[in-house]
């Protein structure tokens, strides 16, 4: 368990005191998937170096499994960061190395036997998909492979937790998702906690458990990302749920109309028009205020929000047709949120 | 001035003195090169390494008074032109050679000279590292230590012969600068022969065969460089 108590951070500049974070309180529970999500200069990746101490908070403590990391000294700090590695955005490979030898990098700062490293390192790179590439540099790899090479040598020295800074952002909607697959698939196989920094909300609707939201370096909401994305109650929420503007796709009161938002967490994509069919079976007309899905493999992910006409009863009609399909969130919208 | 330099006549008084003295003038200046350069790397390499970890963003922060000592000493070393230095450091030649004239003697300027040239070189090629690959081995547990042994160099390797070839070309003039004080090679012969006989031709070859070894130097340099860069996709 990895718990912030009252984190803030203080940069000193030239034009005076720039405050990062102040009072992050956050547990993130074993083995879950936890994201943390803002706009750029929210304070995202300050939060996540304060994790491993490549900063170190100016208040406030964080213990993981109980023990305050920012007492320890140097050494048994060097230690601790065998347990909680860390991948980038720009990767951060070393590039005069073969994509063996950089898996193997931290497993030489460790003191492993070097035959005893490369069979290790062998097996992370068929782990993550590439085992054929372990002899090429990293310059010839594509922006995917290169992730997929960080996250063999983040996962090397058997980590408890693994930071995500902006991992995807570097990459096209595809390959973030394969790799947003990986990632998933070894938090299922290992166990092992992972956080994921990102500006995209679509990666934490894909992958995360649990989200909080950070806007100007304080946590604003925190939650299921099922909660918190259906039911935004913050400006830095709405903002991320609806990127244009709430009040653009919001009509005023006396419209009548009630708003349903649909979240699809990876819903299997068909054929059949679900609101057309949803107007063809239940004659219930749905005007579409926005939407921002995208589908990925066969899955859809992203959300839409539906304008309703009718009582209580329509919208209730419609909320239970649409979540009959799995993976489909389905929450009313309030005007007073 | 350089009337008569291509007769006949001087061509045929140059060649006993091209045919005999030239070969050994060159070994000369050649090796005179290559040991200077290297005894410029041996100290200028950890001087480099530690002006950039130094620093007070680096990974191995030293106090300030130490870093702005080193970078004064540095800078003071750079300034003295070579043809002083070389005379100021006869004492020092005495007690490592045990004269101040001759082709070794002439290493020991060579190399104080070039150290704070080579060290000012190595901190270029260093800084040009990106620091999120310096962040990324001290979240891996990197100490100071193995990320200057593991990360800095090894990463910088490309970039530091680059500059290791341009320290070499310029320690292969300043070595024919040092045949003004009795050092060997083609320094010496250029100016024994070109300016203090008249001798031009011998002089316009002594400096076309400089110009020759630059040229290797460089060219070998650019190959060594670019083949050990594995950034370049192949």
């Amino acid at each position: 368990m990895i718990e912030l108590k009252h984190v803030s951070k203080r940069f000193t500049t030239a034009d005076g005191t720039v405050e990062a974070l102040t009072d992050v309180n956050l547990t993130i529970r074993d083995g879950e998937i936890y994201g943390i999500i803002g706009m750029s200069g929210a304070g995202k990746s300050t939060l996540v170096r304060c994790v491993n101490m490549l900063e170190r908070p100016s208040d406030g403590s964080v213990e993981i499994d109980g023990r305050d990391i920012g007492a320890l000294s140097e050494a048994e700090l060097r230690n601790v960061r065998r347990s909680v590695t860390m991948i980038f955005q720009g990767f951060n490979l070393l590039m005069q190395r073969t994509c063996l030898k950089n898996v193997c990098f931290p497993l030489e700062l460790a003191g492993m036997k070097r035959h005893e490293a490369r069979a290790r390192a062998m097996e992370l790179l068929a782990t993550v998909g590439l085992p054929d590439k372990a002899n090429s540099y990293p310059a010839q790899l594509s922006g995917g492979q290169k992730q997929r090479v960080a996250i063999a040598r983040a996962l090397a020295t058997d980590p408890k937790v693994l930071l995500c800074d902006e991992a995807t952002s570097a990459l096209d909607p595809k390959t973030t998702h394969s790799i947003l697959e990986l990632i998933r698939r070894i938090n299922r196989e290992t166990g092992i906690t992972v956080i994921i920094i990102t500006h995209q909300m679509s990666v934490i609707e894909e992958t995360c458990d649990r989200v909080a939201i950070l806007d100007n370096g304080v946590v604003v909401e925190e939650g299921e990302v099922g909660t918190v994305f259906a039911n935004p109650r913050s400006d830095a929420a709405r903002r991320l749920v609806f990127p244009d503007g709430a009040e653009a796709v919001l009509p005023g009161e006396d419209s009548g109309e009630r708003r349903l938002r649909v979240v699809f967490n990876g819903a299997k994509a068909t054929k059949t028009p679900l609101i057309t069919q949803m107007a063809i079976d239940r004659n219930i007309a749905a005007n579409i205020l926005s939407a921002s899905t995208r589908c990925i493999g066969d899955k859809v992910f992203g959300n839409m929000l539906l304008g309703i006409a009718g009582g209580d009863e329509t919208v209730a009609d419609a909320a239970a047709y649409l979540t009959s399909v799995a993976d489909v969130v389905v929450e009313e919208v309030k005007n007073d949120v | 001035m350089f009337n008569g330099a291509f007769t006949m006549e001087s061509l045929q008084d140059a060649l006993p003195i091209l045919l005999n003295e030239f070969p050994l003038a060159v070994w000369e200046t050649v090796y005179v090169t290559i040991l200077s350069t290297a005894f410029a790397i041996v100290i200028g390499l950890p001087l480099g390494v530690l002006l950039v970890a130094g620093d007070k963003n680096g990974v191995l922060p030293l106090n300030k008074g130490v870093m702005s000592a080193l970078g004064v000493i540095i800078n003071l070393l750079r300034s003295v032109p070579f043809l002083i230095l070389m005379i100021l450091v006869f004492p020092l030649t005495r007690l490592i050679v045990g004269t101040t004239v001759g082709t070794v003697a002439s290493i020991v300027p060579l190399v104080i000279a070039a150290f704070p040239f080579v060290a000012r070189l190595v901190e270029s090629s260093l800084r040009e590292l990106d620091p999120n690959i310096i962040e990324a081995a001290q979240s891996m547990g990197a100490s100071p230590a193995q990320i200057i042994m593991k990360v800095m160099i090894p990463e910088s390797v490309p970039s530091l012969i680059s500059n290791f070839t341009i320290a070499i070309t310029t320690i292969l003039g300043y070595s024919a600068m040092s045949g003004i004080i009795g050092g060997g090679g083609l320094g010496k012969i250029a100016i024994n022969y070109g300016y203090y006989r008249y001798k031009y031709l011998i002089m316009f070859v002594a400096v076309i065969l400089l110009i020759v070894l630059v040229q290797i130097f460089q060219t070998v340099g650019d190959k060594w460089a670019a083949r050990s860069d594995k950034r370049l996709k192949r």
